[in-house]
């Protein structure tokens, strides 16, 4: 072998001066990851028409919420002072007669008319055509001193939407987002190339630029959703449920990172247990289980405190259960600050576990793998 | 040059390589032989890091291989595939960058690099519009891309009509003029005779030859001749120490027992009427191949 001495290895000005970090080839997956997706037409369509659902959604319940408040109601110059003291929650016409106060009734153009004379202590009368509105007949009576002794700060009404909005978006991109990566991994599984690319960086820059691609991606729908929530509510003028809403969601976004986080290297980790794109159900279905599990919890005990503060505390239901606490105001300032750490400890694990089934499983190809097999040495 | 020495690699109790040695040198086309199993994906697995070692050493240039070093490995699975959904050049691109080139140097190498494979007309087509042999050729710009130090090739030339067969063949031969090291590994022995210049063969997971093509042939030379003459080669039947293998009139292929058989019967040859030609004939690939799986 004297083929050391006659022909020099090569070793050209062309060649990189140093290898890239591991975070560069982690960046350089995570670019691929989140450009092809976002080169997907079924991806951009599908994102958009989410947007445009949200956003009906949140303008309609606004406008509806709107119109339910205010009552056309006529009066004669002897009542007027009566719809004074009721503010906006009535649109006041009003006429010279009581007669005409009746007509205005009778022809439908207000819902209700206040005509002098009647018992005492009111001294009028309220007109109605077929009925009257219950609403309208309690704003104007004498109701007695209520003293409640354990209070609830918001209607159930409003607790049920916004448990459900919590629930139904974390189980959205959440699922959407990890069956991404799912078919992504095993994308490269099915096609080989995974050989190669972990020929050039270490298997753990493959799976960390795959995650962070894909919590980008779901961060970036969540952000968006948050962003027409606020944009919804102002529009139509509902600042005071802004106010009630914007910790909770600015908490359900940073529970949601991690959230996602551990999901995806749990996704990943299964993914690479198969070789075909048909065989992914059968390691990623009980994970699609803990995505929807919060969702359906939220929806049938969002009215009990202890399934909700469990809830809060379990890493895989915390960035529903957590929020929603926060918008009840049952949650000390501490709890999510604990919350989250449950989380990230769990997250950090998930990771160091992910990682080491993902590293084991991703060269072999067939059939499936045992997770037995998966997480030995 | 890359040596490997005492590798060994166990799946679940089998031990699927033992003591697994030889060397790669540089500016030498190296041919890797062995059946299936044999452990010659394992083994080119190990050397890129892909799969890790039970035991053994991995060494460039006198330096255990580092990761550093494998950046500048090129390699070629025997699993073939890229993305089915990226463009040629955007692909090729992207696996430079990984590599470590900075996005305009490996957008320059690789569109020059296609463009030598035949494939400037296909830049912006996506790797799942192409031909079959198209695919190929986009799998070796991958592997050589990043202007490799070491090539390791796993079946290169499995898949390809012969045609293809000669322009990949070029292209590893080029690369070894400049210095690279390669190994390639194949089930087709007469594509391997024909182009290395190195052989390694391999079976059961030990190495049970290796060495330079020609030393190996005349190690496992026989006393094996062919004689073509003008009269009948008949006589050659009666001849002491001679075992003829074949016989068809003045043609004769034959054994001898030792070196002074072989000069006699030329001597004799000659003497009984003119010699066209009397050639040792060296053990074909496939013959040193079978003679030391054994």
């Amino acid at each position: 072998m004297n083929s050391r001495a006659t022909t020099p290895a090569p070793t050209r000005a062309t060649t990189p001066a140093s290898s890239p970090a591991f975070a560069q080839s982690v960046w350089l997956v995570t670019e691929r990851e989140v450009g092809s997706k976002l080169r997907s037409k079924a991806f951009v369509i599908s994102t958009a028409i989410l947007f445009v659902i949200a956003l009906a959604c949140v303008l309609w319940g606004g406008f509806a919420a709107q119109s339910g408040t205010s009552y056309p109601v006529a009066v004669t110059p002897e009542t007027s002072a009566v719809t004074a003291e009721l503010g906006e929650a009535v649109e006041v016409t009003e006429v010279a007669t009581a007669d005409e106060a009746r007509e205005l009734v009778r022809s439908g153009d207000v819902d209700a008319a206040l005509v002098p004379g009647g018992a005492e202590p009111f001294g009028y009368t309220l007109v109605g055509d077929e009925r009257v509105s219950t609403t309208l007949i309690g704003m104007l009576s004498i109701a007695p001193q209520v003293e409640l002794l354990t209070p609830d700060a918001t209607d159930g009404f409003l607790r049920y939407i916004v448990a459900l909005g919590f629930g139904l978006i974390f189980f959205m991109a959440a699922l959407t987002f990890g069956s991404t990566i799912a078919q992504s991994v095993v994308e490269e599984k099915q096609t080989r190339v995974v050989e190669l690319l972990i020929s050039a960086i270490p298997t753990r820059a493959l799976l960390a630029g795959k995650v962070l691609g894909n919590t980008i991606l779901a961060m970036g729908q969540i952000i968006g959703l948050a962003a027409i929530a606020v944009i919804g509510l102002t529009v139509t003028g509902q600042s005071e449920l802004l106010t009630g809403l914007g910790a909770p969601l600015v908490w359900f976004g940073v529970f949601f990172l991690f959230g996602f986080i551990l999901l995806a290297s749990l996704f990943a980790a299964a993914a690479a247990m198969v070789s075909r794109q048909e065989d992914i159900g059968s390691t990623t279905t009980p994970l699609t289980f803990l995505v929807m599990a919060p969702y359906f919890l939220v929806i049938f005990f969002n009215d009990n405190p202890l399934v909700l503060t469990v809830m809060s505390y379990v890493p895989f239901s915390a960035p529903v259960g957590m929020p929603v606490r926060i918008f009840l105001g049952e949650a000390q300032w501490w709890e999510p600050l604990l919350s989250l750490a449950v989380l990230l400890a769990t997250c950090v694990a998930a990771i160091v576990l992910g990682a080491k089934i993902y590293e084991n499983s991703l060269l072999r190809m067939g059939a499936r793998v045992k997770l037995s097999e998966a997480l030995k040495a | 040059m890359l040596e490997l020495s005492g590798i060994t690699k166990s799946y679940g109790g089998r031990r699927v390589l033992d003591d697994v040695g030889f060397t790669v040198a540089d500016g030498r086309l190296t041919g890797f032989v062995g059946g299936n199993g044999a452990g010659k994906t394992t083994t080119m697995r190990i050397i890129l890091g892909v799969l890790a070692r039970d035991g053994g050493e991995v060494v460039l240039d006198g330096t255990p291989v580092t990761a550093a070093d494998r950046r500048r490995f090129g390699y070629m699975p025997e699993e073939r595939g890229l993305y089915p959904k990226m463009r040629v050049l955007e692909h090729i691109v992207y696996l430079a960058r990984l590599h470590g080139f900075t996005r305009a140097d490996a957008a320059t190498r690789a569109t020059a690099l296609l463009e030598e494979l035949g494939l400037g007309e296909r830049l912006n087509d996506n790797i799942e519009t192409l031909s079959l042999g198209n695919q190929q050729r986009a799998q070796i710009a991958a592997a050589l891309v990043h202007d490799p130090r070491v090539l390791i090739l796993d079946e290169p030339f499995s898949g390809l009509d012969p045609l293809a067969v000669d322009v990949v063949a070029g292209v590893l031969q080029a690369r070894a003029a400049q210095g690279v090291s390669v190994l390639f590994s194949s089930h087709q022995l007469d594509v391997v005779e024909r182009l290395c210049d190195d052989l390694v063969i391999i079976a059961g997971g030990t190495i049970r030859a290796a060495g330079p093509r020609e030393g190996l042939r005349s190690q496992h030379a026989t006393r094996r001749f062919e004689l073509v003459s003008g009269g009948d080669a008949g006589w050659l039947r009666s001849e002491p120490g001679v075992e003829v293998l074949e016989f068809d009139g003045g043609y004769a292929l034959f054994d001898a027992d030792s070196d002074e058989t072989v000069q006699r019967v030329l001597r004799d040859a000659v003497a009984r009427g003119d010699v066209a030609s009397f050639t040792p004939r060296h053990p074909s690939l496939a013959q040193i191949f079978k003679e030391v799986i054994q």
